[in-house]
C-alpha cells in the first residue's frame, strides 16, 4: 500500500513514475500528460523526469487508444523498454494486438490503472473552461473509486462505452495501481506482478508485502455488476431500435464514410484497407448505372457494407473501449452496434478479447469438429 | 402473375463441388436454373465480402460449395470458411437478416445427385422466404 502524501494521490503516483524511470524499470514513460491550458490530455512518450509534471496517471479523457501507440513503439527494435501507463481497455487492446503480431511485450512494461470510466475530450475541455477549474472531473473521479459509483456532475457524463465496461480493473499488467476500494487521499494500492517482482526486490523499490486488499475486490465484483446490467440494456435498447438491416440503416444513413472509426480502433491494424483500395474507387458512370437501375442513390455510397465488412473482419476482437464512437463525426452508436454484435460472435466461440495473450483469436485457428449447426452441415 | 424466383448466387471449390456441379451435368441430373456459378479454387478463398456483395447486389441467396471436412486439396481452406460463414452468419443474425439465405454444404465430385438436390432444396427454400430483403442495398 502506498501513502500519499499531501492528500495528493496525483503528485504521489508521478513520485512512483520517476522512480521507475530513474531506477530504469523501464527507458521511456507512455503517459497522459495534462496540455498546457489543462482542457485536456495527450499521451506523452517521456524520458527525462522533469517532464513527469503534470501527468495524469489514470487521465478523464482518453483522445488516442494506447495500444495503437504501442504497435508503433514496441513492434521495432526500441532500443530499450517501454513502460506505459494503460486503462484496463488499452492493456486488453495490447493483448489483441499481441495476438496479431503487432506488438512486441517484451519491449513493454505495463502500468495498468483502475478505471472508473473518460468523458468525451469535447465534454471535458468544456468543462474546464466552462468552470475554470481544471481538477473538477478528477476530483469527482477521485471521490468515486473508495466505492466505484461516478456521479453524473453538472449534466456532464463518462462516456457510454465507459457506463457498460465490465472490465474495469486491469488484468495481468506488470504493475497495478489499485484505486477501487480506497480513499485516494490517504493510499493507493500498488500490485507489482511476477515478471518485475525480483527487479523491485534488487532494486529496493517499494516494500512488498502478501497483503491482498478485500475491499478493492469487493468494490470491482459490484462495479461488474452493475456495468453488465448497463451493458444488457444497452444491448436490448439497440436490438429493439436496429431489428433489422433496413432499420439499422435509418439510423447509420448520416455515415459519411470519413473512416474515423476505423482509425481510431486500436484492433484495426491493417496498414491498407480494402476500403481504402481501387476496390472502393467506383468510375464515375457506375454511379449513374446505380441510380438508374434504382432510381436514386444515397451518396457517399458503400456505408452498409464497410460496417458489415467492419465488423466481419474485427468484431471477435473488439474489446469495447468506445474510441469508435467517440471519433465519429455523425455521433452514430457505432461502439453500441460492434459490441452488441461483438457479444454474440465472441460468445459463440467463448472467447474474451484481451484476456490472455497465449489464446488464440477465432479468426486465427479452427477445430476440426466444430459449428456443425451454425453451417447447417446437412447429408 | 408469375411466382417469384429467387436468384442464387454460388461459390464452389474447384476441386469438389465444381466437379461435382459437372458431374450433375453430365449425368443429366435435373435442377432448376436459378443459380449462378463462381468458379474458385477453394472454399477457404470465399471472403466475407463476395457473399455481402452478392447478397446486397440481387441474389436471394448464397451457396458455398466445399470439399467435405478432412477432405480439403488445400488442407485447411474449408475449414477457414467453416468459421468465416459462422461468423457471418451470427453477424447477420444479430442484425436480425435472416442467415440461412447463406448456405455452406460440403459437396465432394462424386456427388452430382447431392449438388442437384441441394440446388432444388435451396430454390425451394428461397420461394417460402420470399426476396432478399437487402437486395438492392449495395450502395446504401
Amino acid at each position: 500500500m502506498l501513502r500519499v502524501k499531501n492528500g495528493d494521490p496525483l503528485e504521489t503516483l508521478r513520485g512512483l513514475l520517476r522512480q521507475f524511470l530513474e531506477d530504469k524499470i523501464f527507458d521511456a514513460l507512455l503517459v497522459p500528460k495534462a496540455l498546457p491550458s489543462g482542457a485536456g490530455f495527450v499521451q506523452t512518450l517521456i524520458k527525462a523526469p522533469e517532464m513527469l509534471k503534470d501527468v495524469h496517471p489514470f487521465a478523464p479523457t482518453m483522445p488516442v487508444q494506447s495500444a495503437r501507440i504501442l504497435s508503433n513503439l514496441t513492434v521495432g527494435e526500441p532500443g530499450g523498454r517501454i513502460g506505459a501507463v494503460v486503462k484496463s481497455c488499452e492493456l486488453r487492446a495490447v493483448v489483441e494486438l499481441t495476438k496479431f503480431l503487432q506488438v512486441k511485450l517484451d519491449h513493454l512494461i505495463t502500468i495498468g490503472v483502475d478505471c472508473l470510466g473518460t468523458y468525451e475530450v469535447k465534454d471535458y475541455a468544456r468543462r474546464v473552461e466552462e468552470t475554470d477549474d481544471r481538477d473538477a472531473l478528477t476530483k469527482v473521479l477521485l471521490k468515486g473509486t473508495k466505492t466505484g459509483q461516478v456521479e453524473p456532475h453538472d449534466g456532464v457524463d463518462l462516456r457510454l462505452a465507459c457506463q457498460m465496461c465490465e472490465n474495469p480493473a486491469p488484468i495481468n499488467a506488470d504493475v497495478t495501481i489499485g484505486l477501487f476500494g480506497h480513499d485516494p487521499s490517504q493510499e493507493v494500492e500498488v500490485i507489482v506482478g511476477d515478471r518485475l517482482e525480483s527487479d523491485f526486490q534488487d532494486k529496493g523499490i517499494l516494500e512488498l508485502s502478501e497483503a491482498k486488499s478485500e475491499s478493492r475486490e469487493q468494490v470491482i465484483s459490484s462495479l461488474i455488476e452493475e456495468r453488465i446490467r448497463k451493458r444488457d440494456q444497452v444491448y436490448r435498447e439497440f436490438r429493439e431500435r436496429s431489428g433489422d438491416l433496413q432499420t439499422l440503416m435509418n439510423t447509420f444513413s448520416t455515415c459519411v464514410r470519413c473512416h474515423n472509426c476505423m482509425v481510431a480502433c486500436p484492433i484495426c491494424y491493417c496498414k491498407e484497407c480494402v476500403f481504402r483500395t481501387p476496390t472502393f474507387e467506383h468510375q464515375s458512370d457506375q454511379f449513374l448505372r446505380w441510380a438508374e437501375r434504382r432510381g436514386g442513390i444515397q451518396m457517399p455510397v458503400d456505408t452498409l457494407v464497410f460496417h458489415l465488412t467492419r465488423l466481419a473482419h474485427m468484431v471477435t476482437s473488439c474489446i469495447g473501449c468506445g474510441l469508435c464512437d467517440s471519433a465519429c463525426p455523425s455521433g452514430l452508436p457505432v461502439a453500441t452496434l460492434f459490441r452488441t454484435v461483438g457479444h454474440g460472435v465472441q460468445s459463440m466461440f467463448d472467447y474474451v478479447p484481451g484476456r490472455d495473450p497465449e489464446e488464440t483469436p477465432p479468426v486465427a485457428t479452427f477445430r476440426e469438429d466444430e459449428l456443425q449447426l451454425e453451417t447447417g452441415a446437412k447429408d | 402473375m408469375s411466382e417469384f424466383e429467387p436468384r442464387i448466387v454460388a461459390f464452389l471449390c474447384h476441386w469438389c463441388t465444381y466437379t461435382g456441379a459437372d458431374l450433375a451435368g453430365t449425368t443429366r441430373q435435373q435442377y432448376p436454373p436459378n443459380i449462378r456459378i463462381i468458379h474458385l479454387m477453394c472454399s477457404g478463398a470465399v471472403d466475407t465480402i463476395y457473399v455481402l456483395k452478392a447478397l446486397m447486389d440481387g441474389a436471394d441467396g448464397v451457396l458455398i460449395g466445399g470439399c467435405h471436412p478432412g477432405d480439403c486439396h488445400y488442407q485447411t481452406g474449408n475449414y477457414k470458411a467453416r468459421r468465416r460463414v459462422a461468423i457471418l452468419k451470427k453477424i447477420l443474425t444479430e442484425l436480425g437478416y435472416d442467415e440461412d439465405r447463406i448456405w455452406l454444404r460440403w459437396i465432394s465430385a462424386s456427388e452430382g445427385k447431392l449438388f442437384a438436390n441441394t440446388v432444388t432444396q435451396m430454390v425451394e427454400a428461397l420461394k417460402q422466404k420470399g426476396p432478399s430483403p437487402i437486395k438492392g442495398m449495395w450502395t446504401v
